[in-house]
């Protein structure tokens, strides 16, 4: 009785908190929306007594995937009215191929049947004498461990494009070198003088030499190219917010 | 003692093992530009994985997730010779254009990782791994020059619409998944014991051949293969056109032969819609094309509406003539491109069909190849190209589908008009000033494809026969 109170409590709130995550205006509050939903998402996996499945979800999603939600759209100036711009025009196609889509639904679930043997093939949320976690492992890193080493690979794929489409050397950069740093000795950063009494800064000579003047032309290079880069990230984000 | 399952799937292993080994290599390696020896690398781990499939014992892994039998093996060996001959072409493309970096050679390694994946995928859930594999690989590739506006909307242009295929796979996976119970194959085969399936599963069977036609451009999932083919670099442009196409036909025979090749009725239709289609929409569409990349976009869409023909009578003979016609078409493919990519002039990279007028006089040898592959493409024997459509054709007449027989023949003729109008423009119109030289690399690759075009009416006897042990084993 409780658990069925527990299921529809948690079904009516995704349902609806999923919903919100779609219509609301704010994108602050979607992603807040998203992080409901994803609880009680995992309150009904505790339900189906994949307690496993629960706890990554909440660990994963809510934790790492959340969250980098919330900081991509709190730290990236995206405008979101601009991106709705198409939704009013492009509602009604969308909402015809939803509708045949549900109609095919419909269609599928009314006309179900099973093939006669299928119990054989089910496997159970939580097999005798195996606790559920043990299940999983065993499932993920025993039966499927071609596939969970393939998925790997894929996300590697994922990685190097990343970094392949978006990381940018620049030369013009200032790191830190603590190789550098570690061999500095007080030889080569400080020099001992012996200075006069009474003498001013200018005549001891321990002043810092001026500055060698700036080459124009290797100053104007590195505009232009800062300037060139530029222009290429705004590009690619005016393409995107037309896409 | 190792046990059976690694050593079935020894040359996926071994390759992916290569491609991190290489991309650490190239992390690591600091003296210079690391791309030519990570290149070199990946071309002998590409080699490598050659033998090791031709050699793997045949026999299933992995509980029925990976099967090795003469038709993987077969699709294995042509899906690296692709993936090879493309990135051969890469090597001083991408050094001219400025994107010669170490991680497009890894790039192309686990991509074909992922296709060697997809040609020995005997459950659904091995099928969509090396498919997104090798896609979200090639949706790299595709902006992987990233400063030129046109790569990096044909990256986000096929990403998104990849993304979208995908989807209506997996729907019509779990669709099928549903129905039975199992994504095995075999037990999906086993479960379907009535010859009228319920409208559920058709459903799902639907959205599988839709997801996987999009990955080989077949109309009506053909929209974006003329901006990708044009935006993406030259060599990806090969690349996709040659290997990915041979590991989605090999998805999608297999997909269809094994666990639902006794319900026939419910899917051939399909197949013959889609294959009239691409074969229609790929040659009249072509005629109006300016750009030689555009041009062989349409064309690859004409080729897998001609492979689908044997497809579609759904017999061992028809999947021989797949086999035989996607042999014959990556070799073409790979040359042509080969030639595209010689097209530079004072270091520019040209595209348009003009660019090449005259060129029989300015550079013979370029013209001849190009000549041979589009001769070959029209299926003018007696090159490659004709023998290839023979046999689907064939298997198409003796399975009683006269009008797909009739329909390629004509959209056959049609097609050939553009592909002789290149060849009217390369020697009968006004010379213009010669291409760069060439390098020796594009010269290698133009010359195995136009060598194996050329000469396969002389030795057509291992590549048919091998092919049809292959689609024997789809039937066995």
């Amino acid at each position: 009785m409780i658990a069925a109170i527990a299921f529809y409590v948690f079904a009516a709130v995704l349902i609806g908190s999923a919903a919100l995550v779609v219509s609301s205006r704010n994108p602050v509050h979607s992603v807040l929306f998203l992080i409901l939903a994803f609880f009680n998402a995992a309150g009904l996996f505790l339900l189906a007594g994949a307690e496993f499945l629960a706890m990554v979800l909440v660990i994963v999603y809510v934790g790492a995937v959340a969250v980098l939600f919330l900081f991509v759209v709190m730290m990236l100036d995206v405008n979101f009215d601009q991106m709705r711009e198409g939704v009013q025009r492009y509602a009604p196609i969308g909402a015809a191929v939803g509708a045949v889509l549900f109609l095919e639904l419909i269609v599928t679930v009314a006309g179900w049947q099973f093939v006669p043997n299928v119990t054989l093939h089910l496997a159970s949320a939580t097999p005798a004498g195996v606790t559920n976690t043990a299940a999983l492992g065993h499932l993920i890193y025993t039966d499927y461990i071609f596939l969970f080493q393939a998925a790997g690979l894929i996300l590697l794929v994922a990685m190097i494009g990343a970094i392949v489409l978006t990381h940018r050397e620049r030369g013009a950069s200032r790191r830190q070198n603590i190789g550098v740093q570690q061999a500095r000795t007080m030889a080569n950063t400080l020099e001992m003088m012996t200075v006069a009494i009474g003498a001013g800064s200018r005549q001891t000579g321990i002043l810092r030499p001026l500055p060698p003047p700036a080459r124009p032309l290797d100053d104007h290079d590195d505009h232009g190219h800062g300037g060139h880069d530029d222009g290429h990230g705004h590009d690619d984000h005016a393409h995107a917010g037309g896409h | 003692m190792i046990n059976q399952n690694w050593i079935l799937a020894l040359p996926e292993i071994v390759l992916a093992i290569c491609a991190m080994a290489i991309l650490v290599f190239g992390v690591l390696w600091k003296r210079s530009n690391p791309s030519f020896p990570c290149a070199m690398l990946a071309l002998a781990s590409l080699l490598l994985a050659g033998v090791l499939a031709l050699s793997a014992p045949l026999g299933s892994a992995y509980g029925g997730l990976f099967a090795v039998d003469h038709f993987a093996v077969f699709m294995k060996l042509l899906i690296v010779a692709g993936a090879g001959l493309s990135l051969i072409l890469s090597i001083d493309y991408n050094v001219q254009t400025g994107i010669d970096r170490f991680e497009f050679p890894v790039l192309i390694l686990l991509c074909t990782v992922g296709m060697m994946i997809m040609a020995s995928a005997t459950n659904l859930m091995s099928l969509y791994i090396g498919l997104e594999l090798q896609s979200l690989s090639i949706y790299v590739m595709a902006s992987f020059n990233r400063d030129d506006l046109r790569s990096s909307e044909a990256g986000l242009k096929y990403f998104v619409l990849g993304a979208l295929a995908s989807g209506l796979l997996l729907y019509g996976a779990s669709l099928a998944y549903g129905f039975n119970g199992s994504m095995d194959f075999a037990q999906l085969r086993a479960g379907l014991t009535s010859t009228n399936p319920p409208a559920g599963l058709v459903i799902g069977i639907v959205f599988i051949v839709a997801g996987l036609a999009f990955k080989i451009s077949a109309v009506p999932f053909h929209m974006w293969t003329p901006d990708v083919y044009e935006g993406a670099p030259t060599p990806v442009t090969a690349f996709m056109s040659t290997a990915p196409k041979v590991a989605a036909i090999a998805l999608l025979l297999r997909a269809l032969e094994v666990p639902f090749g006794h319900l026939g009725q419910s899917w051939t239709q399909l197949v013959v819609l889609v294959s009239i289609a691409s074969m229609l929409l790929g040659s009249l569409a072509a005629i109006g094309q300016t750009s030689i990349k555009r041009l062989m976009a349409y064309s690859s869409i004409g080729h897998m509406g001609y492979a689908l023909i044997g497809l579609a009578t759904n017999s061992q003979a028809g999947i021989q003539g797949v086999l035989v016609y996607m042999v014959t078409y990556v070799f073409m493919s790979a040359g042509v491109f080969a030639c595209v990519i010689a097209m530079r002039r004072q270091g520019l990279a040209l595209e348009k069909i003009s660019d090449l007028s005259g060129l029989a006089r300015t550079d013979p040898m370029l013209a001849l190849a190009f000549a041979i592959f589009m001769f070959s493409m029209a299926g003018i024997p007696p090159f490659s190209g004709f023998f290839g459509k023979l046999y689907v054709f064939y298997a198409a007449v003796q399975a009683g589908y006269w009008t797909l027989a009739v329909i390629g023949v004509l959209t056959s003729v049609i097609g050939a008009y553009y592909y002789l109008r290149v060849i009217k423009v390369m020697y009968f119109d006004d010379a213009q000033p010669a291409f760069d030289a060439r390098s020796p690399s594009l010269s290698f690759v133009a010359a195995v494809g136009a060598l194996v075009t050329v000469l396969f009416f002389v030795f057509p006897a291992p590549i048919v026969n091998a092919a049809q042990i292959a689609a024997s084993a789809l039937f066995g």
